[in-house]
């Protein structure tokens, strides 16, 4: 029950420099595998994470830990696959005990259109190598005893898509085992640094512009998360970017109860029982744009209907502790990774509800792109000029995307 | 027994019997589960959860760690503190090491929720809240006070004098006149456990086990808030502190003057702060043999007169350092030299926390106080007022003074005596043993974790929360939190305030899920939307679907006939009689005024200002990026007028869509948008008798197709009720969509099916009509489009104007991709094998050359997005986008089904009359 | 959950009102004459300031009529609503 104890090191905390190869602006899931890859992968270790709050204080904090890959489109799967192999690995990368926990993922079908796209969905899968099954309400109770798939609630549970090797992992071990691998790299990991400008020569930024004083920079790699538009924003770089706030809770510890991962779009509810008991659920995205970490109580309410009504046996559970963070989303619900109209900025943003699972796969892919200054094959039809084209990942409708 | 008589106020005349670890127990009325088991001697509750170190309870409510218990009757409910359970007879409980289990079964209990509005909203029925709440009353305002307590009076004990008579007295009295007062809500048991924006606060009422509702959620606005929470007293951490018989001082204050429950008979007192003296004297007067260690340099000096006039012996200068004992103390260790001082019970006070959950909600800043040795709010936040303990005011008479501020004026307060303020001790905890001095004894935490988290390099507060997970357990660190701040600062060499606290967030206590979810379960999850013709349908045995909140019939089984049998059959009689649908869930919008067209003309892709009344035109909307959303049927009722149909799931989609463009950017337009979705019902009569059937209805109608057209409407009346016909057809069949108001639905049904029965008029459902739209090749929006397809993909390039200089999505047609040949097409799949039915959503692929699905990654066609047994056809057939598929009919390609590849043919859209003959009978 | 106040029905709860994003974008006069990149930004990109945001709402569940507001993205705070359209 009780979890593995954290290393008795784990980074530094250095001044910073006058100047970096590369400075990583958030010091997030993402920034932080984007150092570790840098390192590991490219020997680039001349490097800066700059982070304005404390170390993977922002959504690395706040999400539900959920990591899955059965994603609808190509481009999606291949980019959340490619994550998902390195999570398979990601303990021993790091030598980190992150409790990565392949406990399976129910996507709950609801209505006939629920089935359509939940079969798309699987057949999709399956072809790109992805494990996934369609499962009957009967089956569904099998993996998961606890859901309600009696015909007595409004919705009734007509099947599932079922991923296996979906799971959850421990955010915090993720994040520390990252920034400790960076920090032994050599790399420096600078906390309370708040980026609030850039010098900017030409079609270049020269150096970023910090709380802690003006900062040098080779290549700056924006992982920002909700406050990217707001850094775009210093440099004139419009998108089409929209950060919201999105909620979360937990209850207290239990025993055992729930063995998998249960999420449901059209009932909005998803959750899991983390490792040391306690069921771990998201809500819905508060509907306007906010940066306040904080959300509406209603959607609160709402998501503890959904949850008693799928899973009657949560009545008298407690809801401990709520908590918002920010994500930022795309009208076509697909991140925005690689260049900008600066030579040197490149970004990466737009993760929405899928950026925790994404860590080490946009990790590799964007340490890759930050190496080589074009974008990796697999971030590559994430730019931001799909907008222009037309080119949309649209994983809104037709893949029911959420968390 | 441990029950000290004259004490409590409980209710001694009545037993009640519970059972605790398998043993039956007695309790009076007013007892918790903690009191009731303190009065019986049982300090050991349960064992902790990392080390399974034997845990007792440290404070008498809320912020209690570590005694925490899982009740199996009258319900299973986990993790409870046994501070805050109230016994019931009957009420049977186990102490648990920090892990609850939930029930097997449903909970049948009843949730509510209430909503409740007021100028002012009182949390804390303690002295300053109860001035406050009286105030505001007396100025004539709405007010709710809510009290997380059974009973009013905080932290008074009894003991105090507020306005010359005891102070409970005084708690009677106002209680009494809050009851007596209009417009006052006053709730015990009752816990205000979130704060949101505008004066938004919720609150838990405990009604009662076995009360209807058993819980219930107030959902308060208020004009202000005022927070009169409270404190919760803070222990010091040493060594083995977390042994069963360490207590708060003020728990044990709480026990003796609530429950009567005198909580040892030999008693070390362990304070920095002046109230622990209060327990002393309380505690000596109750019987108690007791002595007080302060580590202060010196003891308060009328303090410590009283104890010596009491004969209790004030060692002050020293502190505590440990503890001896097993399962409970049995000695303090004072001093450096560590001197065994015997004892049953140890009190400690560290000083004490500001209960400012509510203002911290709602973005209060926390600051610490160096003389107060706590975080108090700091600044003002409009709206809301944190008064006495809860800000940090510790005496009697500025607490009163402070309530009667917040909502009257303070000259106002009652008088309490001014009491002696000696400076604060700052100890966190004294030397000894990091690793055996817990600070948060409910994730059996300690110094030493804390100071390796140090180690490893965590600077912030939030680090080491997450590093040791102090503050992280059920009480979500209430006694620990300030505990590991004050530890941490002291390991970094800053200090405290620098450092600061981690966040408090809602909710304030645990609150349970089915509280929250309240009645919005089962069918009040969502509304439930039925047509006026429902109950025929049910009468007939119709199965239903879900579709947006409507249940529409999707079928009507006869005995022993499954769905698919039943289809086609109903699809059998519309292709060759006459079949009836209740198709009332069409959205329908009445779209009136001068610029009706124009408004029109900009959503649709086609002209529809052009449509003469008394016509009917379909017509596609899409987004700005050009993607189909809607469609559906428009008729022209006059002039000014249009009445819109959309799809059943989108119609109130696409109202709200024509009114932000009539509202937000061309509010020129001289046009008003109405949904008549209920007010009007439509049965469509389908089939190639079905102009019998309405010839028969409506004797006085020329349904010829001369004079009445294919896409056209007209008026008429059924025993005086107006009636429109349309010709409409979603089957491809001769066709007649009858509109009426509501209220005759139902009767028009019977009507139509009385007489259609000749040619044996058939009811079918929504499958049939997806069967019979798709053998004609008509998509369903939704289900054979997501959202990525165009007019054009859909091989409806027909329906878009190209005569209109704009309309909604026409610029994104322009761009490169929209003309690439590769996009997906909407077109008919045949297996060819004549047999398989492909399921829907299926994948397609190119035919491999060996007929083998190569392995992974294998790039992907499209998919099936509709798929049916033709009655008519006598096959299988199925609907798909497939890129470029318009370009490649006739080919083959193939379908993953299961392990098996289907080879399936592509073709046209139309597979059911392509000549359109049928339309016109 | 706010109070926001619609300039036709007064302070009403959050949960009647729906968010309609970025206010004042106008529909661009002819559209034909755009490049794929100003219809681009017309269609997808928004501001996302964090601090003081003109957006719209919709009075949903009461007037149904759309209005103009002022919010502060940080704190929530409404620094003013009114009628869609108008500017005072």
């Amino acid at each position: 029950m009780s979890t593995p104890e954290h290393p008795d090191f784990l980074w530094r905390t250095p001044e910073p420099k006058r100047h970096y190869d590369v400075v990583i602006v958030g010091g997030g899931g993402h920034g932080l595998a984007t150092a570790h890859y840098l390192a590991r992968n490219h020997g680039i270790t001349n490097v800066a994470v700059l982070e304005r709050g404390w170390l993977a204080g922002g959504n690395m904090a706040r999400n539900t830990t959920l990591i899955r890959s059965n994603y609808l489109w190509d481009e999606s799967a291949a980019i959340y696959e490619h994550s998902l192999k390195l999570w398979e690995g990601l303990e021993e990368d790091l030598d980190y005990p992150i409790l990565f926990s392949q406990r399976g993922v129910l996507n709950l079908a609801h209505t006939e259109q629920d089935v359509r796209d939940s079969v798309r969905r699987v057949e999709a899968n399956r072809l790109n190598g992805i494990d996934a099954e369609w499962l009957g309400p009967d089956e569904v109770a099998k993996i998961c005893p606890i859901v309600n798939v009696s015909d007595g609630i409004r919705y009734p549970v007509q099947g599932a898509t079922y991923q296996p090797r979906a799971g959850i992992a421990k955010h915090d071990y993720v994040a520390w085992g990252f920034a400790r691998r960076a920090d032994e790299a050599g790399i420096d990991i600078i906390q309370n640094c708040e980026v609030t400008d850039f010098v900017v020569d030409g079609d270049r930024v020269t150096s970023v512009r910090t709380s802690r004083g003006d900062i040098a920079c080779g290549t700056v790699a924006l992982c920002a998360a909700g406050h990217t538009s707001v850094l775009l924003d210093r440099l004139g770089v419009r998108t089409p970017l929209q950060s919201h706030p999105l909620q979360a809770l937990v209850s207290e510890l239990l025993e055992p109860v729930h063995p998998t991962i249960v999420m449901s779009n059209a009932v909005h509810v998803y959750v899991s029982q983390a490792h040391k008991g306690e069921l771990v659920m998201g809500a819905g995205v508060d509907g306007y744009n906010g940066y306040g970490r904080r959300g509406a109580f209603h959607v609160i309410e709402r998501q503890m209907a959904a949850a008693v009504e799928l899973f009657p046996v949560f009545a008298r559970a407690h809801l401990l502790r709520s908590w918002a963070g920010i994500v930022d989303v795309t009208p076509d619900a697909s991140p925005v990774v690689g260049h900008t109209p600066y030579e040197n900025v490149l970004v990466n943003a737009g993760w929405g509800t899928g950026g925790f699972k994404a860590t080490p796969g946009i990790g590799w892919a964007f340490a890759d792109t930050v190496a080589h200054g074009r974008p990796h094959p697999l971030v590559a039809p994430f730019a931001l000029d799909r907008f222009v084209t037309g080119a949309l990942v649209d994983e809104h409708g037709a893949a029911g995307v959420a968390h | 027994m441990t029950r000290v008589d004259g004490y409590g106020r409980i209710d001694r005349t009545r037993t009640l019997s519970f059972t605790f670890d398998g043993i039956v127990r007695t309790a009076h009325p007013g007892d918790t589960l903690a009191s009731a088991l303190l009065a019986q001697g049982v300090t050991t509750l349960g064992t902790s959860v990392r080390l399974g170190r034997p845990r007792g309870v440290l404070g008498s409510w809320t912020e209690d760690p570590c005694g925490l218990v899982q009740i199996e009757e009258p319900f299973p409910e986990p993790m409870l503190l046994a501070t805050t359970v109230d016994v019931v007879d009957g009420l049977v409980a186990r102490g648990v090491p920090g892990r609850g289990r939930l029930a097997e079964v449903a909970d049948t209990a009843r949730y509510d929720h209430r909503h409740l509005h007021c100028d002012v909203l009182v949390v804390g029925a303690g002295p300053a809240g109860l001035v406050a709440a009286r105030e505001a009353a007396r100025a004539g305002q709405d007010v709710v006070l809510v009290d997380d307590r059974p009973t009013p009076g905080g932290t008074l004990t009894g003991t105090e004098m507020i306005d010359g008579r005891p102070a409970l007295e005084f708690v009677d009295a106002v209680a009494a006149e809050l009851a007596a007062a209009p417009h006052v809500t006053h709730l015990q048991a009752t816990t205000a456990f979130g704060h949101y924006d505008d004066g938004f606060v919720l609150a838990l009422e405990r009604c009662g086990e076995g009360s209807d509702p058993r819980q219930r959620v107030h959902r308060i606005r208020a004009g202000r808030v005022v927070v009169a929470a409270g404190a919760f007293e803070r222990p010091i951490v040493f060594e083995d502190a977390d042994r069963p018989g360490v207590m708060l001082a003020s728990a044990a204050r709480d026990l003796l003057h609530r429950h009567g429950v005198l909580a040892g008979r030999v008693v070390v007192v362990f304070t920095v702060d002046d109230s622990a003296y209060a327990a002393a004297l309380d505690l000596h007067r109750a019987g108690a043999a007791v002595r007080v260690v302060d580590a202060r340099a010196e003891a308060p000096a009328g303090w410590a007169r009283r104890c010596a006039d009491a004969g209790i012996v004030v060692e002050p200068g020293t502190d505590v350092r440990g503890t001896l004992g097993d399962d409970r103390v049995r000695a303090a260790l004072v001093g450096e030299a560590r001197r065994e001082v015997p004892c049953d019970l140890l009190l400690v006070s560290g000083g004490w926390n500001p209960t400012a959950h509510l203002f911290s909600h709602v973005g209060g800043r926390l600051a610490f106080d160096d003389e107060l040795v706590g975080f108090r709010p700091a600044g003002d936040l409009p709206g809301t007022a944190v008064v006495g303990a809860a800000h940090g005011t510790y005496a009697l008479a500025d607490v009163l003074r402070e309530g009667a501020a917040a909502t009257g004026s303070a000259t106002d307060a009652p008088h309490a005596e001014p009491e002696e303020i000696t400076p604060r001790g700052t100890l966190w905890r004294t030397p000894g043993d990091p690793a055996r001095q817990f600070v948060d004894i409910a994730r059996d935490a300690t110094v030493a974790d804390i100071a390796r988290a140090v180690g490893a390099g965590m600077t912030s507060v939030e680090h080491v929360k997450r590093y040791t997970t102090i503050g992280t357990a059920h009480d979500q660190g209430k006694t620990s939190g300030i505990l590991a701040s004050g530890i941490t600062a002291e390991l970094l060499g800053r200090p405290v305030g620098a450092l600061g606290t981690t966040t408090f967030r809602p909710p304030y206590t645990p609150v349970p899920f089915a509280a929250l979810a309240g009645r919005d379960r089962g069918d009040l999850y969502d509304p439930v939307r039925t047509t006026p013709v429902h109950d025929r349908h049910v009468a007939l045995g119709a199965e239903f679907e879900d579709v947006g909140q409507w249940k529409r019939a999707r079928h009507y089984p006869r005995p022993g006939e499954d769905m698919a049998a039943a289809v086609l059959r109903e699809c059998a009689a519309v292709r060759g009689a006459v079949g009836m649908m209740d198709g009332s869930t069409l959205g329908k919008i009445d779209v009136r005024g001068p610029d009706a067209g124009v408004l029109l003309d900009h959503l649709y892709t086609n002209l529809m200002s052009t449509l003469k009344v008394g016509r009917v035109r379909y017509g596609v909307m899409c987004g700005n990026d050009g993607m189909v959303f809607d469609d559906g049927t428009v008729l022209r009722l006059a002039e000014d007028r249009f009445l819109v149909t959309t799809t059943t799931g989108n119609a109130a989609h696409v109202l709200d869509w024509m009114e932000e463009w009539v509202q937000t950017e061309w509010p020129d337009l001289r046009v008003r948008l109405t949904s008549v979705t209920e007010q009007w019902s439509i049965l469509a009569v389908a089939g190639p008798r079905s102009r019998d059937v309405i010839g028969r209805v409506f004797a006085d109608v020329d349904v010829s197709n001369e004079a009445f057209g294919f896409m056209t409407w007209q008026d008429t009346e059924l025993d005086g009720v107006p009636v429109r016909l349309a010709r409409i057809s979603f089957s491809g069949e001769l066709a007649v969509e009858v509109t009426v108001a509501s209220w005759y639905a139902a009767d028009l049904w019977d009507r139509l099916l009385a007489a259609g029965e000749p040619w044996g008029i058939t009811p079918y459902g929504t499958e049939t009509m997806h069967v019979l739209r798709a053998e004609k090749g008509y998509p369903i929006i939704g289900q054979d489009t997501d959202g990525t397809v165009t007019p054009h993909d859909l091989g409806m390039a027909w329906a878009v104007s190209k005569k209109k200089t704009d309309f909604v999505g026409k610029r994104s047609f322009a761009r490169p991709l929209n003309a690439d040949p590769q996009r997906k097409h909407l077109v008919s799949l045949l297996p060819t094998d004549a047999a398989t039915m492909l399921p829907e959503g299926s994948q397609i692929v190119d035919l491999p050359d060996d007929g083998l699905l190569p392995p992974p990654p294998v790039a992907m066609l499209g998919h099936v997005t509709s798929s049916y047994r033709s009655a008519e056809l006598g096959r299988p057939f199925a609907l798909a986008l497939v890129r470029g598929g318009r370009d490649r009919v006739g080919e083959v390609v193939a379908v993953p089904v299961g392990d098996q590849l289907v080879a399936v043919e592509i073709g046209d859209t139309v597979l059911v009359d392509p000549e359109g003959a049928r339309r016109d009978g | 959950m706010q109070l926001i106040t619609c300039p036709w029905c007064g302070p009403r709860e959050e949960t009647e009102f729906r968010y309609g994003g970025q206010a004042d974008l106008a529909y661009p006069a002819d559209p034909s004459a755009l490049d794929d990149e100003q219809w681009a930004r017309f269609v997808f990109f928004r501001d996302n300031p964090e601090g003081a945001f003109a957006e719209r709402w919709c009075h949903d569940a009461g007037c149904r009529r759309w209005l103009r507001a002022v919010r502060d993205t940080r704190t929530y705070v409404f620094a003013e609503t009114r009628p869609y359209g108008r500017t005072a």
